[in-house]
C-alpha cells in the first residue's frame, strides 16, 4: 500500500447527549478515492469537517500528512490547509467576488505569484474544468448549479492541493450534469494524482469514483474496502443501501465498465524533497 | 535543457522569480528540453514552463505522457478583458443621471410598500382574527423593551452635558431658574424623540434589514410566497406596528431618564433643588410639547419599519448586497427622521409655545 495521507484513529464525537461517531478507526492512502457513505444525520459531513480541522472530535485523534490537527501551531496548520482543497456541497463562491477572483483569492494569498502568472493559472484552472474564459466575469449568482460546482473545484484545485475533499459533490445536479461532473473528476485525479476524500449519498456517484468505501452507520464504521467487497456485506443497513433497484443497478453498471486500474496508485511513491 | 526535482507549486512558490529568471537565461524554445526526470509536475509547474518557452510548445521536448498532458491545457485564448465589468467612466452626469434614478426607484418602491401595507391593514381590520399577534409581540419586546438600556445610557448622558453647558450661560446671565424650562422643552419637545428615534433607527432598524436580508438569500422569503403569505403581512406589518407602539414609549423613557440627568446637573451646578425641578416641570413646559413628541415618535417608529423593511426586501442573495443594504437602510432611516422632525417644526411651530 502508499504511504497514509489520513490517518482516524479512535475517534468519538458527541453532539449533547447525542453519540455521533463511535470508536471509528480509519487510513486513508495516497492516490486513492475514498468515499464515506452513510444515512442522513450519520455523521458523514462532521468525519470530513474533523479531517480539515474545522471540527474537533471528542476524543481521539487525527492526523492529516502525518500532522496532529489538533495540536501544532498555526503557522504549521495553515501550510497544511493549503496542501489540500475543499468543494463545498453549496460551493461556497465568494458572491462578492467574480469567478475569476475566486479562483486567483487564494492563489493572490500566497502574496509570491505575479499577477500576470495568476491569471494565466486560473485560466488553466477554469479550462481544467471544463468552463469558458468568457464566463471569467461573471459573478457567482449568475451562474447555473453545475458551473457553480465547477468554479468551486476550480478554486478547490486553485494551490495544487494534494488532498481533496468532496462534499456531495453531484447532489443537486441533475443525472447529465452529474455524470460529466464525475468524469471532469476522474480525469483530474488522473491528470494530478490527487488523494480525494467524498463524502456522497448518490450511489452512481460512489460507484462510478471510489476505489474504496467506508460505511457509517449505528455511529460505527461498519465497513471498509473497495465498492465490490463492500456491496457483498450482509449488514441491514449495507443490504439496503447497495441491493436495492437503485443499488443494483449502478453496481451492475460500475462492473459492466472496463476496469481501468488507478494509475496514482500504482505509481511510484513521491519524495518530498525540492 | 535537463530539469529534474519536484515542480510544484508549493515548491516553486517562494522562489517563483529565480526560477523565471533562470529559466528566460537559457534561451527560450530554441533549445531541447528533457522532463523526463522531473517528478512532480503540476499545472502551476507546467505554466512556468510554458511561459518560458513563450506561451508555446517547443519543440524538442521529452516527457513523461501523464506529464505532456498537463501542457494540453495550454491552448490559451487570449484572455478576455477582465476589467469589463467597471463602469467607464463617462462624466458626472451619467453618476447624476443614475443616482437620480435609483432615488426615483426607491420612493417607488417604497410607496408601492406602503400601499400593499395599507391594503394589508384594511383586510386584518376586516379579518382580525389573522393579526399576527405572536410577531408584534416579539418585535415589541425585541425592539422596545431591549432597547431600554442603551437609549437610558445616552438620554441620561446627553440631559447632564446639556444642562452643565447650559448651567453656565445662565449663571452669566443670573437666570439660573430657568434651566427647568430649557431642559425640559429642549428635551420633550425635541431631544428626547430624535435621540431614541436615531437609537433605534441604529439598533433595531440594521437588525430587521439584515434579517429580511438573510432570509432573502436562504429562500425563505420565497417559501413564504409559495405558501400564499403575503411578506408584508407576516414581516413588515408586525415591525411596523411593533415599533409604532415601542417608539412613544421609548420616547417616554429617553424623556424621563435625560431630565433626570439634566437635574442632577443642575443639582450640582447651580443649586437647584430637585423638588423645585420636579415642581416647576409642568408650569415650564406645555403638555402639548410631550403630545408632540409622542406623535413623532410614532410616526418615526413606522418609518423606521418602512425604510427596513423596504431596504430589506430588495437586498440580492449576496454578501455584498447585504452590507450595502443594511447600510443603506441605516443611513436613510436616520436622514428620515431628521427630515419628519423639520416637517413636525415647521407644522406644529405655533403649538405649545411657552411665554
Amino acid at each position: 500500500m502508499n504511504a497514509p495521507v489520513i490517518e482516524v484513529r479512535n475517534l468519538w464525537t458527541r453532539f449533547g447527549r447525542q453519540i455521533v461517531h463511535r470508536d471509528i478507526t480509519m487510513t486513508v492512502y495516497r492516490g486513492e478515492i475514498l468515499s464515506i457513505a452513510g444515512g442522513s444525520g450519520s455523521g458523514k459531513t462532521t468525519l470530513l469537517r474533523q479531517m480539515l480541522g474545522l471540527e474537533t472530535p471528542g476524543r481521539g485523534e487525527v492526523r492529516v500528512l502525518g500532522r496532529s490537527l489538533h495540536d501544532g501551531d498555526a503557522e504549521e496548520l495553515r501550510k497544511l490547509r493549503a496542501r489540500s482543497g475543499v468543494l463545498f456541497q453549496q460551493g461556497a463562491l465568494f458572491s462578492a467576488l467574480t469567478v475569476f477572483d475566486n479562483i486567483a483569492l487564494p492563489m493572490r494569498e500566497l502574496k509570491t505569484l505575479e499577477e500576470d502568472f495568476i491569471r494565466d493559472l486560473v485560466l488553466v484552472k477554469l479550462e481544467s474544468v471544463g468552463i469558458e474564459a468568457r464566463h471569467a466575469t461573471k459573478m457567482p449568482a449568475e451562474l447555473s448549479g453545475g458551473m457553480v460546482k465547477r468554479v468551486a473545484l476550480a478554486r478547490a484545485l486553485a494551490l495544487e492541493p494534494e488532498l481533496l475533499f468532496l462534499d456531495e459533490p453531484t447532489a443537486g445536479l441533475d443525472p447529465d450534469r452529474s455524470e460529466s461532473f464525475v468524469q471532469l473528476l476522474r480525469g483530474l485525479h488522473r491528470e494530478l494524482c490527487l488523494t480525494v476524500v467524498m463524502v456522497t449519498h448518490d450511489l452512481d456517484t460512489l460507484v462510478a469514483l471510489s476505489d474504496r468505501v467506508a460505511v457509517l452507520c449505528d455511529q460505527k464504521l461498519i465497513a471498509l474496502g473497495p465498492v465490490r467487497e463492500v456491496a457483498q456485506n450482509t449488514h441491514q443497513f449495507i443490504c439496503n443501501f447497495f441491493q436495492g433497484e437503485r443499488g443494483r443497478r449502478a453496481v451492475e453498471a460500475a462492473n459492466k465498465r472496463e476496469d481501468e486500474p488507478n494509475a496514482c496508485l500504482a505509481g511510484p511513491v513521491e519524495k518530498q524533497d525540492t | 535543457m535537463r530539469l529534474s526535482g519536484v515542480w510544484n507549486l508549493r515548491a516553486l512558490e517562494p522562489l517563483m522569480p529565480a526560477v523565471e529568471a533562470r529559466l528566460a537565461e537559457y534561451g527560450g524554445g530554441k533549445a531541447a528540453w528533457d522532463l523526463t526526470d522531473i517528478q512532480t509536475l503540476d499545472h502551476a509547474g507546467a505554466l512556468l514552463l510554458w511561459r518560458a518557452w513563450g506561451r508555446r510548445m517547443v519543440e524538442q521536448l521529452r516527457a513523461r505522457p501523464e506529464h505532456t498532458a498537463l501542457f494540453s491545457r495550454f491552448q490559451l485564448p487570449e484572455p478576455p478583458a477582465l476589467r469589463q465589468r467597471r463602469h467607464p467612466i463617462t462624466g458626472p452626469i451619467r453618476v447624476l443621471g443614475l443616482g437620480m434614478l435609483s432615488f426615483i426607484e426607491h420612493v417607488q418602491g417604497f410607496v408601492v410598500l406602503l400601499g400593499r401595507v395599507a391594503l394589508d391593514v384594511v383586510r386584518l381590520a376586516r379579518h382580525p382574527a389573522r393579526i399576527p399577534w405572536k410577531e408584534i409581540s416579539a418585535n415589541l419586546y425585541r425592539t422596545g423593551a431591549q432597547a431600554l438600556g442603551i437609549t437610558a445610557l445616552v438620554g441620561f448622558l446627553v440631559g447632564v452635558v446639556l444642562s452643565y453647558l447650559s448651567a453656565q450661560q445662565l449663571r452669566a446671565f443670573g437666570a439660573d431658574l430657568y434651566i427647568v424650562n430649557l431642559l425640559g422643552v429642549a428635551v420633550i419637545r425635541e431631544l428626547g424623540p430624535v435621540l431614541a428615534a436615531i437609537l433605534v433607527a441604529g439598533r433595531s432598524g440594521s437588525a430587521m434589514t439584515a434579517q429580511i436580508g438573510v432570509m432573502r438569500v436562504t429562500e425563505e422569503l420565497d417559501a413564504l410566497s409559495v405558501m400564499g403569505i403575503p411578506h408584508t403581512l407576516r414581516l413588515v406589518l408586525p415591525k411596523m406596528f411593533a415599533l409604532a407602539i415601542a417608539m412613544p414609549l421609548l420616547i417616554l423613557w429617553t424623556n424621563a431618564v435625560a431630565l433626570i440627568g439634566g437635574m442632577v446637573s443642575a443639582q450640582l451646578q447651580l443649586g437647584i433643588d430637585y423638588r423645585y425641578f420636579i415642581a416647576s416641570l409642568p408650569a415650564a413646559v406645555p403638555i402639548a410639547n410631550l403630545w408632540l413628541g409622542l406623535a413623532k415618535g410614532l410616526v418615526f417608529g413606522m418609518f423606521i419599519a418602512l425604510v427596513a423593511c423596504h431596504f430589506g426586501l430588495r437586498i440580492k442573495p449576496n454578501t455584498e448586497s447585504l452590507g450595502q443594504g443594511t447600510t443603506s437602510s441605516v443611513v436613510t432611516a436616520t436622514t428620515l427622521v431628521i427630515l419628519i422632525d423639520a416637517v413636525f417644526a415647521v407644522m406644529f411651530s405655533d403649538v405649545g409655545s411657552f411665554v
